[in-house]
């Protein structure tokens, strides 16, 4: 399966000295500087789509209070410390848990396997392509499904003790095999972005492969491709939740399952609970972004940054894919 | 020792008029979802590109909440708070309420990240492509359609073909909607006959069968119509 098409994986850095137009008008490749007839034309479209927008507003509001959403007993949970202190904090810490494990496993296996398919030795070469394609094609679900009841069954049929596969460690090795070896096509693709003069040159003062990998290549790739590992801890992040399937504590099930139950408010759990992870996953949004514009300022690293953008990360067209 | 949970691929084989059902379901999800994503996400590309601050807001509000927002809760919040809590019934027939409900779900998830994809298309195009189109007296609809546009489209080809892979094995996350398809099979080929290895190996290459000609057709085309720059 390995070999496939990498399509944009870097991106050559955007020329600085753009010239700058009117202070506040920003340069768009659509449309020009607008005259009077375009800007009366844009108020005219601005009114329009903003009643057609609060009409779409008025709509969902209008379906909730009918459904009585509103009503303060549903949202007054959410005023108790003990609802946060006893379900929703622990449910985070849960899933910060998951989140951490997993992200700190998924980057050992990325690194691992990342630098087995870049081996000079195929049969380092091909193993390592064929678990990371394989893993990237595998539905994640089936993934975290088949880790949880598999090994018990197996074992039974072995007739070996196997100990029981809790929730945790379900959705841990799930959520590493699946980003690691996205996480693998990330370090290929930062230490391939390094340009070859650096390596040839490390070669040329003596250093052998281990330490051109170590010295020269590793570091700057480092900085090349952070963004674009903080990205997909976004993705990691929000895979988490995958552990509903499996009856793991984490957000959704504490905040959407429990809460939502107990107090008969599935609509505002939902509400609340999207809005913490919507905090979480964009906080690491925006450090991936400045960590891209870092990167891409820094002199320290010849390599190209990695985009933190998740359309352009590495793929191969194959098995994998974003979101 | 029984061998049969590491070698034994006979429920794969009695099963597999069921099999066929339930990767059926996979696919007829996965074909409504693309369209309706791709629909959904261009209204929203068009949105964040436009030169109307209020529709710019809308679209990156959009974006932001749904592309942050877990698709298990997204299908949750669709199944239980949608249909049970405020009673939105698309159809009558049980199955077939499911069925939309999944892809109404999917298509909103999935829509957020085919608007960044068309997004970053036409940001590839440079801006003196259009400065040209214009010096040359392209109107701008005429600029749309002749310069800017056939290269946005062609830059997009391989990021949507990544997403339209993502999507397909996302639609096993329909398993909390309540819809039968092939993970939801799996789920209870594991229950029926113990989850062994041959079952999970049987599926995952049912989806690699689905998504592999995915990503040669895409990475084909990509390559096919990239702009040389």
């Amino acid at each position: 399966m390995g070999g496939g098409t990498m399509t944009v994986t870097t991106e050559a850095p955007t020329p600085k000295a753009r010239p700058a137009r009117k202070s506040k008008q920003q340069v768009s490749v659509l449309f020009d500087a607008p005259g009077p007839r375009a800007r009366l034309r844009n108020n005219v479209i601005t009114l329009v789509a903003a009643v057609i927008l609060l009409g779409i507003v008025y709509a969902i509001v209008a379906r909730l209070n009918e459904a009585d959403q509103f009503q303060g007993k549903l949202w007054e949970p959410f005023l108790d410390g003990k609802v946060w202190t006893e379900f929703i904090l622990p449910g985070l810490v849960g899933t910060l848990k998951v989140t951490v494990v997993a992200a700190v496993l998924a980057m050992l296996f990325g690194i691992v396997f990342g630098l087995g398919r870049l081996s000079d030795h195929w049969w380092v070469r091909w193993p390592s392509a064929a678990i990371v394609e394989g893993f990237r094609a595998i539905p994640l679900l089936l993934l975290i499904f088949f880790i949880f009841s598999g090994p018990p069954t197996i074992a039974n049929g072995l007739n070996r003790e196997f100990p029981e596969v809790t929730a945790f460690t379900a959705v841990v090795i799930g959520l590493t095999l699946y980003n690691g070896s996205v996480l693998a096509e990330i370090v290929r693709a930062g230490i391939n972005a390094v340009p070859r003069g650096q390596s040839e040159a490390a070669y040329a003062v003596g250093l052998r492969k281990g330490g051109v990998m170590r010295l020269v290549l590793l570091p700057q790739a480092t900085t090349a491709m952070l963004p674009a590992i903080v990205s997909q801890m976004v993705v990691l992040l929000k895979d988490s939740a995958l552990g509903w399937i499996v009856a793991y504590e984490d957000l959704l099930n504490a905040g959407f399952r429990v809460v939502g139950a107990n107090y008969g408010n599935l609509i505002p759990a939902a509400i609340v609970i999207t809005l913490i992870y919507i905090l979480l996953n964009m906080a690491l949004g925006y450090l991936a972004q400045w960590l891209e514009g870092r990167s891409r300022r820094s002199r320290k690293s010849a390599a190209t940054t990695l985009s933190a953008d998740p359309n352009k990360l590495p793929e191969s067209g194959l098995g994998g894919g974003v979101a | 020792m029984n061998w049969n949970v590491l070698f034994d691929f006979s429920p794969l084989v009695d099963e597999f008029d069921k099999i066929l059902g339930a990767f059926w379901s996979t696919i007829r999800l996965s074909l409504m979802t693309g369209v309706l994503a791709l629909i959904l996400g261009t209204i929203l590309a068009g949105m964040r590109v436009s030169p109307t601050p209020v529709l710019r807001a809308a679209g990156t509000f959009y974006v932001n909440t749904l592309r942050n927002t877990p698709l298990t809760l997204v299908l949750l919040f669709c199944s239980l708070a949608l249909s049970d809590t405020l009673g939105l019934k698309l159809s009558n027939v049980s199955t077939v309420n499911f069925y939309w409900l999944a892809v109404f779900g999917l298509s909103a998830y999935t829509a957020a990240f085919v608007c960044e994809a068309l997004r970053s298309g036409i940001n590839t195009v440079p801006v003196g492509q259009a400065e040209a189109a214009r010096a040359i007296g392209l109107t701008f609809t005429q600029s749309l359609r002749m310069v800017v546009l056939p290269q946005a489209f062609r830059a997009v080809i391989a990021p949507l073909g990544s997403i339209t892979i993502a999507m397909m094995k996302n639609t096993t996350v329909v398993l909390v909607a309540s819809y039968l398809e092939a993970a939801a099979l799996m789920k209870d080929m594991f229950e029926e006959y113990g989850a062994t290895l041959p079952i999970f190996l049987g599926f995952a290459a049912g989806f690699m069968i689905l998504t592999l000609p995915t990503g040669f057709l895409f990475g084909w085309a990509a390559k096919r119509w990239a702009v040389a720059r």
